[in-house]
């Protein structure tokens, strides 16, 4: 019989005041107990409507099934079988766009928790010992794939599991891509996401680091070397500023950077990091999307005594996942709505304010979007001592300028065929943020998985 | 992991070390640089590549020690190891097509320099180098300097080697002599490069510097490099490290560049502290 309780059990997480000055995770996953109740919510439909609102199709009604069989290593291997990343999708998928806004559960009441299970089930695998996965006979076909953000580690995953010997270049020191440099620990703890690359290796994944692919090798000279398909998943690049007055001052970096300098170099263990960060009080965070919140939040436990989020649109608008705009307030973030910066004031070359004007909607455009428009009259001087911009960032132009014929559109991204990620050159597929600007770590993922299958189709022939 | 396969000190405070890393040697041009992680818990800084050798796979660094990073680095020995080293990066300098070239070097900014010189002669471009130091102590790639310049000034300082004065009197001079330059090429401290590019000007000649700001990914992923170039905002990993001298907005980039003074200085008085414990 199923539990019939209209709401989803709550996830236990730490308390807001002491969490805001800690690195630790915020949420702190279902105990067994609570996951199996959970999974009793789940009315196993026949039409799987939460499946259709998943990027990568995995066959949650069967895995929550398992759950409430208390078989978790049966409910691992369903998700397995659709994703490389559960313990990554788990915490940082914007659930509530997708599983779950279709969940039956949903009409009336709260839908079932399926990412706070799909976590549980991603947690119980990974503390098991001497759980080993399966290096799969090889096919022979080699494979490259640029990136080893979601979108690389879930085409090389895919990939590897049908025998492909793949090869992961990643830029940076470590593999992970924005799970290392951008999400940070206390919303996804380093080690998981490096767990997760774990298992890819003991497929056969290999990964090098330290190749910035464009300019230590082209892609051409990767297919010279025998790569029979490449697929390009080198996200997103370089940040987006306003283009206002002051952004050059010390003290005003964009969300990239000050997440990187925070979690990839660990600016956070004031002690012991080698990578120096401003001691900031007083912080402004311009955007309203994940990054954001991210930076907000990390902010906050850098030791800032005051962290505002500035958003030009309202609160309904917010890009952000709804659970981190919840974790960020009752952390004490505060939020300029309908606020817009104009000007960023320094002294002696640091920054002492900003200057903002308050915005109101104009009617919705054609796009279905509320316009911001400015109120004549509203400017006022928020005083910071920093400023991180989170507005976005444009396609890294590293692929793009180093590869002949590689279509890319106006604005940066690479074109691809829509159901396969192939893009205008042969045997080079891409996908992710290089493509559809920045997104989610499930779109992403997604993007791999598909380019995965149509290289395989390709290469099968 | 990247072996030292050399390590020479050229002064006191400047060493040079041969990097094995055979993928780097084989792409590298003059004008890029690399990133470089010294340990596991390092930071990533930019060093500009001095030399490389694609037979050999390896590529030359030549550095200033003047931080915790620069220094633990120079505690490396020849044989050992260090974590990270990822390039090439950035753009190459732009070397078709120039006929005779004015080559000013600051400093170790020297180390950056040299290897422009060399492929602006190899390429049989007429070579003018200037090179300033402080002092004669701190002179360096004298000797490499004069087998690829037809004519080369040495300036420093004090007066103890060569002649003494700014490497903007040299240069002036040999424009008051009527050198016609087809470019002037500058690389060395913000404000050295600042004055060159204001003679430079004033004569109308073309120029070249190498920018060196702070820098963590230098990829086109964090931002931080960015300078005003020409009233545009540009990023110094992926539009550079080469700009037009005379669109740089020199007084911003050395204000930005003293970001993190206080705390480099810091880490720099832990890390001697670490090493004189460790020899006591």
């Amino acid at each position: 019989m199923a539990n019939m309780s209209p709401n989803k059990n709550p996830m236990p997480s730490q308390e807001p005041e002491v969490r805001s000055r800690n690195f630790k995770e915020v949420a702190l996953g279902y105990t067994e107990e609570m996951a199996l109740d959970e999974a009793q919510r789940c009315l196993n439909c026949k039409h799987k409507p939460c499946v259709s609102g998943c990027p990568v199709s995995i066959d949650i009604p069967a895995f929550i099934a398992e759950v409430a069989k208390k078989n978790f290593a049966g409910a691992y291997d369903v998700i397995s079988k659709s994703s490389s990343l559960p313990a990554v999708c788990g915490r940082v998928c914007p659930q509530e766009n997708q599983c779950e806004k279709n969940c039956v559960r949903g009409i009336k009441g709260e839908a079932v928790g399926i990412g706070r299970l799909e976590r549980f089930v991603a947690d119980w695998y990974n503390a098991q010992e001497n759980v080993k996965k399966e290096k799969p006979v090889s096919n022979g076909h080699k494979v490259a794939v640029v990136g080893s953000g979601p979108s690389g580690l879930a085409c090389a995953g895919e990939l590897a599991s049908k025998g492909y010997e793949v090869t992961v270049f990643e830029a940076l020191h470590l593999a992970g891509g924005v799970l290392m440099y951008g999400i940070p620990e206390f919303r996804l703890p380093k080690s998981i996401v490096q767990k997760e690359i774990q298992g890819l290796k003991e497929m056969g994944v290999k990964i090098e680091t330290n190749m910035v692919i464009g300019k230590v090798m082209s892609i051409d000279q990767l297919m010279e070397d025998g790569f029979e398909a490449v697929f390009v998943g080198t996200g997103a690049g370089l940040p987006r500023f306003m283009g206002i007055p002051g952004e050059n001052l010390k003290g005003v970096y964009s969300a990239n950077e000050f997440l990187t300098r925070v979690n990839l170099m660990k600016a956070y263990d004031k002690e012991n990091a080698a990578t120096p960060i401003h001691d900031a009080k007083h912080v402004a965070v311009v955007g309203g999307g994940n990054v954001a919140m991210d930076a907000a939040r990390s902010a906050l436990r850098m030791g800032a005594e005051t962290v505002s989020i500035v958003y030009r649109r309202s609160e309904n608008e917010l890009p952000a996942r709804a659970e981190e705009v919840e974790h960020a307030m009752e952390e004490g973030i505060k939020f300029e709505f309908l606020t817009n910066p104009l000007e960023i004031k320094g002294e002696d070359g640091w920054v002492s304010g900003m200057i903002c004007q308050r915005m109101e909607l104009s009617q919705p455009d054609a796009s279905g979007r509320a316009k911001p428009v400015p109120l004549e009259g509203s400017e006022f001087e928020l005083p910071v001592d920093c400023v991180i911009m989170s507005i976005g960032t444009s396609p890294n132009p590293l692929i793009k300028s180093t590869t002949k014929g590689l279509d890319t559109t106006k604005w940066g991204g690479i074109v691809v065929e829509e159901e396969t990620g192939l893009t205008s050159r042969e045997g080079v597929y891409a996908g992710g943020d290089a493509v559809t600007g920045a997104a989610t770590v499930i779109l992403a993922m997604g993007a791999g998985k598909q380019a995965a299958k149509a290289i395989d189709e390709a290469l099968k022939k | 992991m990247y072996r030292i396969v050399k390590k020479k000190s050229l002064n006191p405070t400047v060493t040079l070390m041969k990097i094995e890393a055979p993928a780097v040697a084989k792409a590298a041009e003059p004008g890029q640089f690399i990133i470089l992680r010294v340990d596991e818990e390092g930071e990533r800084i930019p060093l500009t590549i001095a030399d490389f050798d694609r037979d050999a796979g390896t590529v030359t660094i030549i550095f200033q020690i003047v931080g915790a990073t620069t220094q633990k680095l120079n505690d490396k020995e020849e044989g050992e190891w260090i974590c990270d080293f990822a390039g090439p990066l950035g753009t190459a300098t732009h070397t078709e097509g120039l006929k005779k070239v004015a080559v000013v070097g600051g400093g170790v900014g020297c180390a950056i320099a040299y290897p422009v010189a060399k492929k602006l002669h190899n390429l049989g471009c007429e070579v003018h180098s200037i090179v300033g130091f402080r002092s004669k102590d701190l002179l360096i790639l004298e000797d490499e300097f004069k087998a690829v310049s037809d004519e080369m000034l040495i300036m420093t300082d004090d007066g103890s080697y060569g002649e003494k004065g700014l490497v903007t009197d040299a240069l002036k001079s040999l424009l008051d002599a009527g050198n016609k330059y087809d470019q002037v090429i500058v690389i060395g401290p913000l404000i050295m490069m600042k004055f060159v590019c204001k003679l430079t000007k004033e004569y109308g000649v073309k120029t070249i510097v190498s920018m060196n700001p702070i820098m963590i990914d230098g990829t086109g992923m964090c931002g931080g490099c960015r300078l005003t170039v020409g009233g545009e905002m540009k990023f110094a990993c992926v539009d550079g490290p080469d700009f037009d001298g005379h669109l740089v907005d020199f007084d911003e980039a050395m204000a930005r560049s003293s970001m993190y003074r206080e705390f480099e200085q810091r880490e720099r008085e832990k890390t001697c502290h670490l090493f004189q414990k460790e020899a006591k």
